[in-house]
């Protein structure tokens, strides 16, 4: 990697390392504008507002130039000022520009740079016409007329995901991002893992917005609202309000609810208790029977469309539990069917989550029942930050509650569902007959909660080393099928999360970069280290459970076969 | 796989199934074919391991990929500097005019024809130039072209 020093508006600034001269630039404290440059992707130099200027006044992009020693650039000169401005401006011009009205109104980086650069007028018609919105997906909605073309999307489906469902179309004047032949995301294979929306800079791909339905129900008399909080939701919403990202807000957004409305606010948690239970004892029932193995987690929606899609060979190694999200749901709903007919009221279940896949999750025909969903709306990390903010309620001025008993007791086994490595833990936590503090913390620095894309560890469990392997990001997933296929590797168990860094870089969350990412994971492992209870067979409410009312109804209410189409 | 691919299969294979070879064999599929159909570049996203976003990206890019199917017979009217200042515009014109064409459409309802321009032909000493099916009609004008239209419909129905 090259060394050396750097003049960047005159000051001296060394680089080691560094990718590109972007990045030194950034390091040496100034904010370069860039639309679409992800330092988590390849760089592609669309944009050009990252343009410096040479000694000699040429210009050129900052994302694609290595740093070399003793070069001499500005990075703000009347000429590149002008040259970003003009940009802008052009983007604008063939931008629909209902800004007021906008889902990514204050989000939105286009609004943002065209704000900094002091842009007040666009002296262009828009000449294009108006392409047709897609509603088709259950997760995202897709409006081509917002598109800037700077190919973010594109480059996380493909490059991150390795999916390359979108991807541009067409030439000059007539070009636009959009699947193959023009489909509605509905007719492609789509995972709605939502990346691409989370990496859209404008409102070209957002979220699919269902927070009026929300406020509805929380507003009818007659129905029943109850909530459930999935764990990776806790350690991000705080940063809407201005708190570091991995802070444990739970108490504070179930205060929050109960103020719009909530009449009950449950957990995640322990319906990912329940997971660890119903997954291990069907692992350990494999490892008696002979397999099949590798057997697959099956927490993670878009992981479960991605192989039925395209590799439904391996839906028999699914784990056949539910997600704790569908456990949950269906257990509420049977729950409450007694307290329905008592009171009168209809129970409507919101599930709070950090992914646009659980939206599609939760419309499969597997989890509805006479013809209603166990989970009635999906609602992501960033729709319900909307909520709290239309309520007018100061976030970080509540005095926290805790989630409502029974169904809001989880144990530290649970709440590390949330980042990568997690799941695979808990199960381990599970699995292994030697419980004491040593063995907890030898699992803890087995390797499973490494940085690495796939991490293998071997964990001895009676007379056997259990081979498991922790996988984030789908396309490291389709790597990891790819040497499974040919032999070149052979794992019991595989934990497989389709987002980086597993649910808290979820799509749903508020934006933020590996490190933030990260962060939250670090909060997450925090609630576990502080939780009474650790291992998800000491929850006593979900032991309870299963020895009592699901106690024959187990296959009914918390397993599902993907594989029986 | 549909026999309607077959050729199609072969033409893939026998580039090795390379992605490096991706433009090489849209152009034989679409020269055995007249276009690239939807199933054809599905194929070709499958055998090369790209994705089909990424093949349709590169069909649509060129001018030369057409998806679309075309008609029997291929005019191509030359829009190059010396045929347009020879008044090429007012012949495609009423070409268009007579197959009925309107908005992108380029191919006629009856499937009879199909109308594209060409930047040169390379015979401006001919100019306005047009070719039906690869035969140049020399200086042309648009009566002359509808009469050469109306007697291949008239061949062709009597057929």
């Amino acid at each position: 990697m090259a060394k050396g020093i750097m003049y960047i508006d005159g000051q001296r600034v060394p680089f080691d390392g560094e990718k590109n001269v972007l990045a030194v630039i950034r390091k040496a404290g100034i904010d370069m504008p860039t639309f679409c440059y992800y330092s988590e992707l390849s760089t592609f130099g669309a944009c050009r507002m990252c343009v410096v200027e040479d000694e000699r006044g040429k210009i050129d992009t900052s994302c694609s130039m290595e740093p070399r020693d003793g070069m001499v650039i500005r990075t703000n000169t009347a000429k590149l000022l002008k040259h970003r401005r003009m940009i802008l401006e052009l983007m604008l011009a063939s931008h629909c520009r209902d800004c007021t009205t906008c889902e990514k109104s204050g989000k939105c980086h286009l609004q943002e740079l065209a704000l900094q650069f002091g842009v007040r007028k666009v002296r262009f018609p828009d000449t294009r016409p108006e392409y047709e919105k897609d509603h088709s997906s259950p997760a995202i909605v897709r409006d081509p007329n917002k598109c800037i073309l700077c190919g973010d999307c594109v480059r996380v489906c493909e490059e991150m995901q390795g999916m390359g469902v979108l991807n541009f179309a067409h030439r000059g004047s007539d070009l636009q991002v959009m699947p193959a032949f023009d489909r509605k995301l509905a007719q492609t294979n789509c995972i709605s893992c939502g990346q691409c929306a989370a990496a859209c800079p404008t409102g070209a791909i957002t979220i699919r917005d269902e927070i009026g339905k929300a406020w509805q129900k929380l507003y009818a008399s007659d129905v029943r609202v109850v909530f459930q909080i999935a764990p990776a939701v806790r350690v991000a919403v705080g940063e809407a309000f201005g708190l570091e990202p991995g802070v444990n807000c739970l108490d504070k957004l179930v205060a929050a609810l109960k103020m719009m409305g909530a009449d009950e606010v449950y957990d995640t948690n322990f319906g990912a208790d329940l997971t660890v239970l119903e997954e291990s004892a069907e692992f350990l029932a494999r490892l008696k029977n002979g397999g099949p193995f590798p057997m697959f987690t099956s927490c993670c929606p878009a992981w479960i469309k991605y192989l039925e899609n395209e590799k439904p060979k391996y839906l028999k190694n699914v784990s056949t539990c539910k997600s704790p999200m569908e456990m949950f749901g269906a257990i509420l709903k049977d729950q409450y069917k007694a307290k329905d007919a008592e009171d009168g009221k209809t129970t409507y279940h919101i599930a709070i989550m950090p992914c646009t896949a659980k939206k599609m999750e939760a419309k499969r025909e597997e989890f509805q029942h006479d013809g209603k969903p166990d989970v009635d709306l999906v609602l992501t990390t960033q729709e319900i930050i909307t909520m709290i903010k239309e309520a007018g309620i100061r976030f970080t001025e509540l005095e926290g509650e805790s989630p409502d008993l029974p169904f809001g007791m989880g144990t530290g086994a649970a709440v590390i569902f949330g980042t990568t490595g997690g799941v695979a833990e808990a199960v381990a936590r599970r699995v292994v007959e030697d419980k004491s503090k040593n063995t907890m913390q030898a699992i803890q620095f087995s390797g499973l909660r490494d940085a690495g894309v796939i991490r293998e560890v071997s964990l001895p469990v009676g007379d056997r080393v259990l081979r498991i392997a922790v996988v984030h990001g789908l396309v490291n997933a389709k790597k990891l099928l790819a040497d499974i296929e040919s032999g070149e590797a052979y794992y019991d168990l595989i934990e497989v999360m389709t987002c980086k860094t597993g649910c808290v870089g979820g799509a749903g969350q508020p934006r933020g970069l590996i490190p933030v990412k990260r962060q939250r994971g670090e909060g997450l492992y925090e609630a576990d280290r502080t939780a009474l209870i650790k291992r998800s067979e000491s929850n006593p409410i979900a032991v309870e459970m299963l020895e009592g009312m699901l106690k024959g109804r187990t296959h009914e209410l918390l397993h599902v076969h993907y594989d029986h189409k | 796989m549909s026999n309607a691919l077959t050729r199609a299969s072969e033409i893939i294979d026998s580039y090795n199934c390379e992605q490096s070879n991706l433009i090489a064999i849209l152009q034989e599929i679409q020269a055995e074919y007249n276009y690239l159909s939807e199933a054809a570049l599905t194929l070709v996203a499958e055998k090369l391991g790209v994705s089909t976003a990424k093949v349709y990206s590169v069909a649509t890019f060129y001018e030369n990929f057409s998806l679309e199917a075309k008609g029997k017979h291929i005019i191509k009217v030359c829009a190059g500097t010396a045929c347009h200042v020879r008044k090429s515009g007012p012949i495609y014109d009423a070409i268009r005019d007579y197959l009925n064409l309107t908005g992108k459409k380029k191919t006629s309802d009856d499937g009879l024809f199909t109308l594209e321009t060409v930047a040169c032909l390379g015979a401006c000493g001919l100019a306005p130039v047009m070719t039906i099916d690869g035969e140049v009609h020399a200086k042309m004008t648009p009566d002359a072209a509808l009469a050469l239209l109306e007697q291949i419909r008239k061949e062709e129905s009597a057929e």
